[in-house]
C-alpha cells in the first residue's frame, strides 16, 4: 500500500522528542507501528510528521523506583515483557496478558504505551492496568505528571496525552500478595475482544475492570463494594456482579448485541474475580 | 534534528550492507520487494494479519507490511532468500518438501520465517508450540496439517 506523504523524524533524546512533537502541526509519536501504521493505510489517520521513537532506549527498559513501583517504558514491546523476570517477580500478569496479544510478529514490535495510547475500547491494557491501579507519567516541555488510570483514559483513541506530549513510563504497583486475573471473549483463539475484565483481590479489597463496553475502563464499584467483606466463593462473587449488566450501556456491533455483551461483561467480571481471588498469596 | 520525506537507511539484508534512499512512506515490503528485488516476501492482505510479508528483523519475526523502512535503520533483516544463501535449502525447508508443506505457496516465505524463528529459540519445538509460533501466518490451502508436521519433523519429533 501506498502510504500518504509524510514526514519522519528519528530523535536521539526524549527532550528531542518533546520537542519535534511540540513544534510541528500534526506530528505523532511512532512507537510499534502495529496499529498507526495499519490506520495510515487505511487513511484513517494521516499524520504529517512521525516522531520514531526506536532510538531511545530510557524508554525500553523496565525496572523498579525506590519505593518498589514497577516502572515499565512505554516502548517495552510485548514480547518484552513476556521474558522479563521484574515482571515475572511483581506483577505476571502483564506478561501473561501480553502473550495473549495478537500473534508473534505483532509481539514484537507492538509496545505497552502504544497499546494505552492508541486508547482503543477492545485493548488488553487499559483495563488491567485500571484494575492493577497503574499510573502514567507523561512528559511535555513544561515537565512532567504522573497520573491514575481515570484520568489517563479520555475517550475511544484519546488520553490525557496532549500536542507535544510523550508517554514515558507506565507504572504498576508490586504484587505484594494480591492476585490479578484477566477473562474475557475474542473473535478468534487470540482475536479482538467483544468484551474483557481485569480484577485484582488483595487484601484491601477487589477492584474489577470492564474493556470493550464504553469509551474508557469502566470500574465495577458496586461489585467491589459487595465483595469488601472478603467472602471471594464463587456463589459470593457471582451475587456481587449480579446487576453489572444491567448498569452498563455497551455498544451493539456484528459481534455481539448490547445485552450480550452486558451478559459477558458479568461472566468476565465473576471469572477475573475468581481466578485473581485463587491466586493472592 | 528537522523531520525529513525520505531518508537513507542502512541495514544488512541476508548478510549484505545496503545503504538506500527511501521515502519516509515506504513499507519495509515494498523496500525489499521493489527496490531490493527481493520478492520472495509476499505482500498478502496489506493488513497485518496474513503473515505472508513476514521476516526477520535482528532475528525476531516481524510483518514488512507493518513497518515502513526508514524504521528498519540499522537492523540486520533477514527475508526468506537468506535461508538457502549457499544454494542448500534448510533442514525446516528440505521438511516443508518431504511433508508437503504447501499447496499454492504464498503463505510459505512467511510460514519458513516464523519456523525459523521458533526453531532458533525452541530447537525441538511440540505441536502446540509450532501451532502458537504460526498464529500470525494464515494459509488458505493446506488446514495447517502439514505445515505443523513439517516444523515439528524439522525439530527432531515425530
Amino acid at each position: 500500500m501506498l502510504l500518504r506523504e509524510v514526514e519522519y523524524a528519528r530523535p536521539a533524546t526524549v527532550d528531542e522528542a518533546i520537542s519535534l512533537l511540540g513544534s510541528h502541526d500534526g506530528a505523532r509519536p511512532l512507537a510499534g507501528g502495529q496499529t498507526l501504521v495499519n490506520v495510515m493505510k487505511q487513511r484513517a489517520a494521516a499524520p504529517d510528521v512521525l516522531v520514531d521513537l526506536a532510538d531511545l532506549d530510557e524508554l525500553r527498559s523496565i525496572g523498579f523506583s525506590s519505593d518498589g513501583m514497577l516502572e515499565i517504558g512505554a516502548m517495552v514491546t510485548y514480547a518484552q515483557l513476556e521474558g522479563s523476570s521484574e515482571v515475572d517477580v511483581a506483577r505476571p500478569i502483564l506478561a501473561e496478558v501480553a502473550a495473549t496479544i495478537a500473534d508473534v510478529q505483532v509481539r514484537n514490535r507492538g509496545t505497552i504505551g502504544g497499546n494505552v495510547c492508541v486508547s482503543d475500547p477492545t485493548n488488553h491494557f487499559p483495563p488491567l492496568l485500571a484494575a492493577l491501579d497503574a499510573t502514567f507519567t507523561i512528559r511535555g516541555s513544561g515537565g512532567e505528571r504522573t497520573i491514575s488510570a481515570d484520568e489517563f483514559f479520555v475517550g475511544v483513541y484519546l488520553t490525557a496525552v496532549g500536542e507535544g506530549e510523550l508517554l514515558t513510563t507506565v507504572n504498576v504497583p508490586p504484587s505484594s500478595g494480591a492476585g490479578d486475573g484477566f477473562a474475557g471473549l475474542t473473535i478468534g483463539a487470540h482475536g479482538t475482544y467483544i468484551v474483557n475484565a481485569a480484577a485484582t483481590v488483595s487484601s484491601d479489597g477487589a477492584r474489577v475492570a470492564i474493556g470493550c463496553v464504553a469509551a474508557t475502563p469502566v470500574r465495577a464499584t458496586a461489585m467491589e463494594e459487595r465483595l469488601a467483606g472478603g467472602d471471594y466463593s464463587e456463589e459470593s462473587v457471582r451475587a456481587a456482579a449480579d446487576g453489572l449488566g444491567a448498569s452498563l450501556d455497551p455498544p451493539a456491533d456484528v459481534h455481539g448485541s448490547a445485552d450480550f455483551r452486558r451478559h459477558l461483561a458479568e461472566v468476565s467480571a465473576v471469572r477475573a474475580a475468581l481466578q485473581a481471588a485463587g491466586r493472592r498469596k | 534534528m528537522e523531520p525529513v520525506t525520505s531518508r537513507t537507511v542502512s541495514v544488512e539484508v541476508n548478510g549484505e550492507h545496503i545503504e538506500y534512499e527511501v521515502p519516509a512512506r515506504r513499507l519495509l515490503v515494498h523496500f525489499l520487494r521493489d527496490d531490493l528485488g527481493l520478492t520472495g516476501t509476499h505482500v498478502g492482505c496489506d493488513t497485518g494479519n496474513c503473515g505472508a510479508c513476514t521476516v526477520h528483523l535482528d532475528g525476531e519475526p516481524v510483518k514488512s507490511c507493518m513497518l515502513l523502512a526508514v524504521q528498519a535503520e540499522g537492523t540486520k533483516i533477514t527475508t526468506v532468500e537468506g535461508l538457502a544463501a549457499d544454494g542448500e535449502l534448510t533442514a525446516l525447508q528440505q521438511a516443508f518438501n518431504e511433508h508437503h508443506a504447501l499447496q499454492c505457496g504464498y503463505c510459505t516465505p512467511g510460514m519458513l520465517m516464523s519456523a525459523t524463528a521458533l526453531l532458533a529459540r525452541n530447537p525441538h519445538p511440540s505441536e502446540e508450540d509450532v501451532r502458537v509460533a504460526i498464529q500470525g501466518n494464515i494459509c488458505r490451502c493446506t488446514g495447517y496439517v502439514n505445515i505443523v508436521e513439517a516444523v515439528v519433523a524439522a525439530g527432531g519429533g515425530k
